[in-house]
């Protein structure tokens, strides 16, 4: 302090008395700083801050708008993706389908086929069976009367009788037949 | 060091400033010296260089806001005039400042809506205080456009009007009154101590001490400076045999004072917006 004292002693000596108080301002202080600090505030506020916010702010809609795109883009690809993945997932789920139904549509058509072609066996078999069997019947019927009337004559020409009675004489031949049925079967048996 | 300084200065004052050689000529004045001079605050009153004695009194402090003022402005409308949206160089710098003021001190302090309606004004007050301040490291210039209180008065004016007027509007007369000097939250009694100071706060200390802080700062930075410079000529040019050496150490201090009155200059900016956003805000909150 004694310092600070000693060198306002000597400003002092040098200079004199200070006449003024720095933390009065004189007038034409006050005014030319309320004039240039009024110009500097103007020219700022409203000319060269707006344009310069102006452009600050066409770079952060460009920025903006930049993203919001690429967003949209990004969203737009994701819509066309899900849509893609729909429709390929239909796609699969329809071929699969068509594959199901024409898997069953076979299925059907052989086991159709397969019954048709066995039915018709069946029925061509059961038609042969018929007709073996009439033709058998036939063969049956003829031979009884060919062979009862071969019988009948060799018959009569062996014991010189005549058989008019036809009833009696019916009756002998079947039961002469019946015992050659029966003959034959045995045979056969006994051949078998 | 500048203790050192000061005591060899004093000591020198006494013994050599009866006995000055003196010189003559443009070199004569530059380098000769008749004694040592310690600054005064007569440095803050120079001779007039117009209009001697009337209102419109100009000197060489106004000359150098005057400059300040205009190399603020051209520089900026430089930048302006040529903004893109890529920036240059030079349109980075202003944006870098401009990016910094508002999110380092205005949306420090207050919300963004807030920031936005008041940031103009701080922002021009931000350049403006760095500007005049920064005249005072500037050869040629050499001194503070806001090393003279009216300057820092007509800032700190602005603000006090800013804040009571957007506090009024904001909360009505009685209710910016009822907020700012009769705080919530406090019993009864208390008002009687609180009043009185929550008064002088918000109608007086803060728009003085706004005021008085970057001049007392930039009027302490200047004589710093002078005293250092002086002494440096002096003990360069007068002192004799082991003195003159004194002049590298009072060089080096006056070297290290100019780097640091830079940052000063910085610093006093920001205080001084940053303060101007914290009164502001606090008289459009409801609660502080």
């Amino acid at each position: 302090m004694t310092l600070l004292n000693q060198l306002v002693v000597a400003a002092e000596e040098t200079h004199g008395e200070s006449s003024a108080n720095p933390l009065i301002p004189a007038p034409y202080d006050i005014l030319w700083s309320a004039v240039i600090f009024v110009i500097i505030v103007v020219v700022f506020m409203k000319v060269l801050l707006p344009k310069m916010q102006a452009v600050l702010d066409e770079r952060a809609e460009l920025i903006e708008g930049g993203l919001k795109k690429a967003e949209e883009a990004q969203s737009e690809a994701a819509a066309a993706l899900e849509e893609y993945t729909a429709q390929l997932t239909e796609a699969r789920a329809e071929a699969a389908r068509i594959r199901e139904d024409a898997r069953a549509e076979a299925t059907a058509i052989v086991s159709d086929s397969r019954t048709a072609a066995s039915g018709d066996a069946q029925r061509i078999v059961e038609t042969a069976h018929k007709q073996i069997e009439a033709e058998r019947q036939q063969a049956i019927v003829s031979l009884r009367t060919e062979v009862g009337a071969l019988a009948t004559e060799l018959a009569s020409r062996i014991v010189g009788e005549s058989l008019a009675d036809d009833a009696r004489q019916q009756r002998i031949i079947d039961s002469f037949l019946d015992d050659l049925e029966s003959q034959v079967d045995s045979k056969q048996k006994a051949e078998g | 060091m500048a203790n050192l300084a000061l005591v060899t200065a004093m000591s020198a004052v006494t013994e050599t400033s009866s006995d000055a050689e003196s010189s003559t000529g443009f070199f004569g004045w530059l380098f000769g010296s008749d004694g040592f001079h310690a600054p005064t605050v007569d440095e803050f009153y120079p001779p007039a260089l117009l209009f001697e004695g009337t209102l419109f009194e100009f000197n060489r402090i106004e000359l150098a806001r005057v400059i300040a003022a205009a190399v603020l402005i051209l520089l900026v409308w430089l930048v302006v005039r040529n903004a893109k949206l890529v920036p240059g160089r030079g349109q980075g710098a202003f944006e870098f400042m401009l990016d910094f003021v508002r999110t380092q001190i205005v949306e420090q302090v207050m919300s963004k809506e807030n920031a936005k309606r008041f940031l103009p004004f701080l922002t021009t007050l931000f350049f403006a205080i760095l500007a005049f301040n920064l005249t005072g490291v500037i050869p040629l210039i050499n001194i503070a456009g806001t090393s003279l209180i009216g300057l820092p008065i007509i800032m700190a004016i602005w603000v006090y009007v800013l804040y009571l007027g957007v506090g009024v509007k904001q909360h009505g007369l009685g209710g910016y009154l009822k907020l700012s000097l009769f705080p919530a939250g406090v019993p009864k009694g208390i008002y009687v101590l609180l009043t009185p100071i929550e008064f002088l706060q918000v109608f007086i200390l803060r728009p003085a001490t706004l005021a008085l802080r970057l001049a007392a700062n930039m009027m302490a930075g200047h004589l710093l400076l002078v005293l250092c410079f002086a002494a440096t000529q002096y003990f360069f040019f007068e002192a004799a045999g082991f003195m003159k050496s004194m002049g590298a150490v009072t060089f080096a201090a006056g070297f290290a004072f100019t780097l640091f009155e830079i940052f000063v200059a910085a610093l006093q900016a920001y205080v001084f917006v940053m303060l101007s956003s914290v009164y502001i805000n606090m008289a459009i909150e409801e609660e502080h």
